[in-house]
């Protein structure tokens, strides 16, 4: 047994043979029986005989033999397997932990990849992807009004023109048959606007109105009690609501209790005490897709026939019928509504009905700018990648001997990229761990940033699918580690890597010149995300520069209650003396109040010029404001002719209205309306006042026509009290509310918002958008001039010696900068030609999201060119500073 | 040879397969010639058994096996303990001692236990 001859080591070349094995063994146990028997005395040929009679049955040993040894084998080489990978792992990591700066950076770098990458997933998961939060989300679908308005792309009238009269709505809900339920809600939030009393100091409470059938056909089951029943629906019947879980949380500290007990809600001068009867669930957030960016906190059964003569009051959502399509419900709308409008002549000439898929009305008009962001996140992803080939390529250059050396102690190509890939995985799961850990913090800042205006955004989290997608990228990422050096490492043979280590070979070049690739592709790559987020900035900096029509700063407002009685003639005095007090406060410069503050709530009434007749589709409404005098003025707007309201503008005296430019151009053209008689929802009124156009819908829209009324004269809904001041906001916030209260008992505590907090609400979802797409492209920039540095300094380290001959030979320290810095320029240059057309190409995609910039915009190309071309000049300045520094003497010698 | 056989119990076949192979690597032939002398010709191991015994053991890793020359000069599988193959024979062997003793205790008993007493 001790020696064993060269011709078995052959025996099994072909890899393990169990079936064999067990045969040999056999037949050596009969022929060692045989021996014994002949040393017995029996002859050859009886023993070998006797030998194979007692053995038995050697075929079904032999089998036995065969799949037990099978199964040894296999398990041999699992064995073999794993003792591999976990020799791979365990030199990984020793390896990564001798180069600790390079490790630590591509954890970094790929951390930050990931975790924007992850971040923004979920953002687009959850506001595009997924259906929304309700059972069978695809049935549901919104409906709006006034298709030709909308269609015709003619100035926002705001909410008017996509609701519906109760009528209307009654209407639809009987003659169509593609829905199973038509429910509606009252999108004019400020019908809902309640002072809760009795529990302390009265305090505010928003709600909305809601039909009987809201939930059940949104397919929301309460938490604690129940839904409204249909007696708590019609006028006179038990009033009733429903807390939102949130309210229930942050009022009632969860308290089941509640149930049952009545909520006294005041409303102007009407107070009623309604019952709780049921808790919504935590998942259901009315604001978040209804109203984003809004909190609701009770819901209101809408009695229909309290609205009914309100005009168009509701917005309408339906779930279909299974197996119908929306298309389908279309085409059976429009012959629904062909019936209603030769029913009512005198209804509304444009009812329609415009299905659309709820969720595409909640988050279709995000679709672009959320792809927007998940491209350019992918381009910063698509950086990381090149960056980390690039640190990878370098570092597999310094470890061309280490390889070459492996190979020549047997290692096979395979073994290599294994270990390689083995890397690869350990630095890409830490960067994923550190990545995800990012995102998930990133993600729960973003669902508790009440003041983005964005739908769903309340409800974004890292979910399952966006860890299968960051397990995706970090996947992809190992494979590319282990790739990229595999190209070139392991190919070396012994030779050419260990001779290929001197200066200037041509295999050192060839590699040089991959990278600079690289670096040229970086910065194309660099330059389009930077020339996008440019004009992105650009554009909201545009917004940002709006001429509003009024002045936000130094102004502040604050929902006020005052009790009239419901009389319009006692409320001129009541707002006149209310202003009065709040005005002598110590530094109130200027006061006034309305219904609805800009760029919030809106509503329109019927406006026209009187004696004019229009063609059939121009639409003769208006937003319309309703505000005391002092209003226009407190809030820095600009009348171009005319005048504000008095206190003189009472019920008796002749009826007024000041119109905006968009107003006095649509009803009346070119003639002056100033003085001339307008019909305002049918009756008279004077055009007193002309007001240069405000941004009362959005800071991007055209104004459309607006008209102003005094509260004295009309009935405004809510009151928002607006003063300026130089005073700090929280000083001021309790003399005015000692004096409110003082005036009326029942003023709910409110806060002052600075108008200018309301304008950057309304730019919020702007914002959001520049301020992520900025923030991916200066990573990317940084990246850039990393990759940039990185290969400058790498060739200035291998062209020592060239450059220390250069320098002996006469050449100065500036030339040799200069040389190194025009290398880092053409490759700065390329980048930038190859992504400035790239950008040029692709920036006409982005044109609707711009605002007051072409896509083309010379500006921001020229200025992202000399951005990124001035950064690149610093990561080249370092290098070539190093290289004109370069000792001759010291370079010559140390060569070699 | 010619005298009775003793059948081997179940699971014993292991313990003398373990145990025959501390003195050092053995053959399937000659593990079934030791068995044979050491327990006077009280066990003869069948080739039908003995081979299915070596090769699971192996399996479970008790054992390692390898090719070599035998004395007349044949190419034969050399089994040999593993450490754990060791271990488990120390083991088994402590075990054995316990229930032969016991058994032992049994038949050796001349009267019924006393009665117990609670």
């Amino acid at each position: 047994m001790e020696q064993v001859p060269m011709w078995r080591r052959y025996l099994r070349l072909l890899g393990p043979d169990p079936a064999a094995d067990a045969r040999d063994e056999i037949r050596f146990h009969i022929a060692a029986l045989a021996d014994d028997l002949v040393a017995q005395g029996w002859s050859r040929e009886a023993a070998a005989r006797e030998a194979e009679r007692r053995f038995g049955d050697p075929a079904f040993i032999q089998q036995l033999g065969a799949r037990l040894g099978r199964q040894r084998v296999r398990a041999r080489q699992r064995k073999d397997r794993w003792g591999a990978l976990a020799q791979d792992l365990r030199y990984a990591w020793r390896t990564l932990r001798k180069e600790r700066a390079f490790s630590l950076v591509t954890v970094l770098i790929l951390a930050l990849g990931i975790a924007a990458n992850t971040a923004v997933f979920s953002v687009v998961n959850t506001v595009l992807l997924r259906p929304l939060p309700f059972p069978d989300a695809q049935q549901l679908v919104w409906l709006s009004s006034g298709r030709k308005a909308i269609a015709a792309g003619r100035a926002p009238t705001g909410l008017s023109s996509v609701t519906y009269t109760v009528d209307a709505y009654e209407e639809y809900q009987r003659n169509n048959h593609a829905f199973q339920q038509v429910a509606s809600y009252d999108p004019f939030l400020y019908d809902s606007d309640y002072t809760l009393m009795g529990r302390g100091e009265p305090e505010p409470v928003s709600g909305v109105l809601v039909s009987h059938n809201f939930f059940s056909t949104l397919g929301v089951r309460p938490l604690l009690g129940r839904l409204f029943a249909p007696d708590e629906c019609r006028r006179g019947g038990r009033p009733a609501v429903l807390l939102s879980h949130a309210y229930w949380q942050s009022r009632f500290h969860g308290d089941p209790a509640i149930l049952g007990q009545s909520l006294v809600l005041r409303q102007q001068s009407d107070e009623a005490a309604a019952t709780v009867v049921g808790i919504l669930p935590e998942g259901f957030d009315f604001g978040a897709v209804f109203a984003p960016g809004v909190r609701l906190d009770i819901f209101v059964p809408a009695v229909m026939d309290d609205l009914r003569s309100r005009g168009n009051t509701l917005a309408l959502v339906g779930r279909l019928k299974p197996h119908l399509t929306v298309s389908q419900a279309q085409a059976e709308a429009d012959l629904v509504f062909d019936q209603i409008r030769a029913a009512h002549r005198d209804w509304w000439g444009d009812y329609s009905s415009t299905l659309t898929g709820l969720k595409e009305f909640v988050s279709g008009k995000l679709r672009r700018s959320l792809i927007l962001l998940w491209c350019a996140v992918g381009l910063m992803l698509l950086i990381v990648c090149v960056n980390l080939s690039n640190l990878m390529l370098a570092r597999s250059a310094a470890r061309a001997r280490e390889f070459a050396l492996r190979s020549a102690l047997g290692a096979g190509r395979g073994r290599l990229v294994q270990q390689l890939l083995t890397e690869g995985a350990i630095l890409s799961a830490a960067g994923a761990a550190l990545g995800l850990a990012l995102a998930f913090a990133a993600t729960s800042y973003l669902a508790h940033q009440g003041s983005i205006a964005l739908p769903l955004l309340t409800s974004v989290r890292v979910d399952s699918a966006a860890l299968l997608w960051t397990m995706a990228i970090s996947a992809s990422v190992a494979v590319l580690f282990g790739v990229v050096p595999g190209f070139s490492a392991p190919a070396a043979d012994l030779q050419s890597s260990l001779k290929d280590s001197g200066p200037g070979t041509t295999a050192g070049r060839k590699h040089e010149r991959l990278r600079s690739a690289l670096v040229v592709s970086e910065v194309a790559l660099a330059c389009v995300l930077l020339i996008g987020a440019g004009l992105l900035l650009r554009s909201f900096l545009n917004v940002l520069s709006v001429d509003l029509g009024f002045q936000p700063s130094r102004a502040a407002a604050i929902s006020v209650v005052y009790d009239d009685g419901g009389k319009m003639d006692r409320r001129g005095p009541v707002l006149q003396d209310l202003l009065r007090q709040v005005q002598a406060l110590p530094g109130i410069e200027a006061a006034g109040i309305t219904d609805m503050l800009p760029l919030g709530r809106n509503r329109s009434w019927g406006l026209a010029a009187k004696g004019k007749t229009y063609p059939r589709e121009v639409q003769r409404s208006a937003l319309v404001r309703i505000a005391t005098p002092g209003y226009l003025a407190v809030m820095g707007m600009r009348l171009i002719a005319g005048r504000d309201f008095t206190w003189n503008d009472t019920p008796q005296n002749q009826r007024v209205v000041v119109i905006n430019q968009a107003a006095a151009r649509r009803f009346w053209g070119d003639e002056d309306p100033l003085g001339r008689l307008a019909l305002v929802s049918g009756r008279e009124a004077t055009v007193v006042g002309i007001l240069a156009d405000v941004r009362t819908h959005s800071l991007e829209a055209t104004p459309g026509p607006e008209m102003y009324l005094p509260a004295s004269q009309s009935y405004p809904s809510g009151a928002e009290l607006v003063v300026r001041s130089r005073l700090p906001l929280a000083s001021l916030s309790a003399s005015v509310m000692r004096s409110l209260r003082a005036i009326n008992p029942a003023q709910p505590a409110a806060e002052f918002r600075p108008l200018q907090q309301i304008v950057d609400r309304s730019v919020s979802p702007r914002r959001f958008f520049v301020w992520l797409v900025g923030t991916f492209s200066a990573l990317g920039l940084l990246l850039a001039s990393l990759g940039v540095y990185g290969v400058i300094s790498y060739s200035v380290a291998r062209q020592t010696q060239e450059i220390g001959i250069r320098m002996a030979l006469g050449a100065t320290s500036a030339r040799v900068q200069w040389a190194v810095m025009a290398r880092a320029m053409r490759l700065v240059l390329a980048g930038i030609l190859a992504g400035g057309l790239a950008a040029l190409a692709l920036s006409r995609w982005i044109e609707s999201l711009l605002f007051g910039t072409r896509p083309a915009d010379p500006t921001t190309f020229a200025g992202i060119a000399v951005l990124l071309a001035s950064v690149a000049l610093l990561a080249g300045f370092l290098p070539a500073r190093r290289a004109s520094r370069i000792d001759p003497m010291l370079a010559l010698r140390s060569g070699g | 040879m010619d005298k009775a056989q003793l059948e081997l119990i179940r699971g014993t076949l292991d313990l003398l397969i373990l145990k025959s192979l501390v003195w050092g690597a053995l053959h399937g032939y000659a593990i079934t010639r030791l068995i044979h002398r050491q327990t006077g010709q009280a066990f003869l191991v069948e080739e039908g058994t003995l081979y299915p015994a070596l090769w699971r053991l192996e399996n479970r890793g008790l054992l390692e096996s390898e090719w070599g020359l035998s004395a007349n000069n044949r190419r034969a599988k050399f089994y040999r303990l593993t450490p754990e193959g060791r271990r488990r024979l120390r083991q088994d062997s402590k075990t054995w001692a316990a229930y032969a003793a016991a058994v032992g205790k049994m038949l050796a008993a001349t009267h019924a236990p006393l009665p117990e007493e609670n």
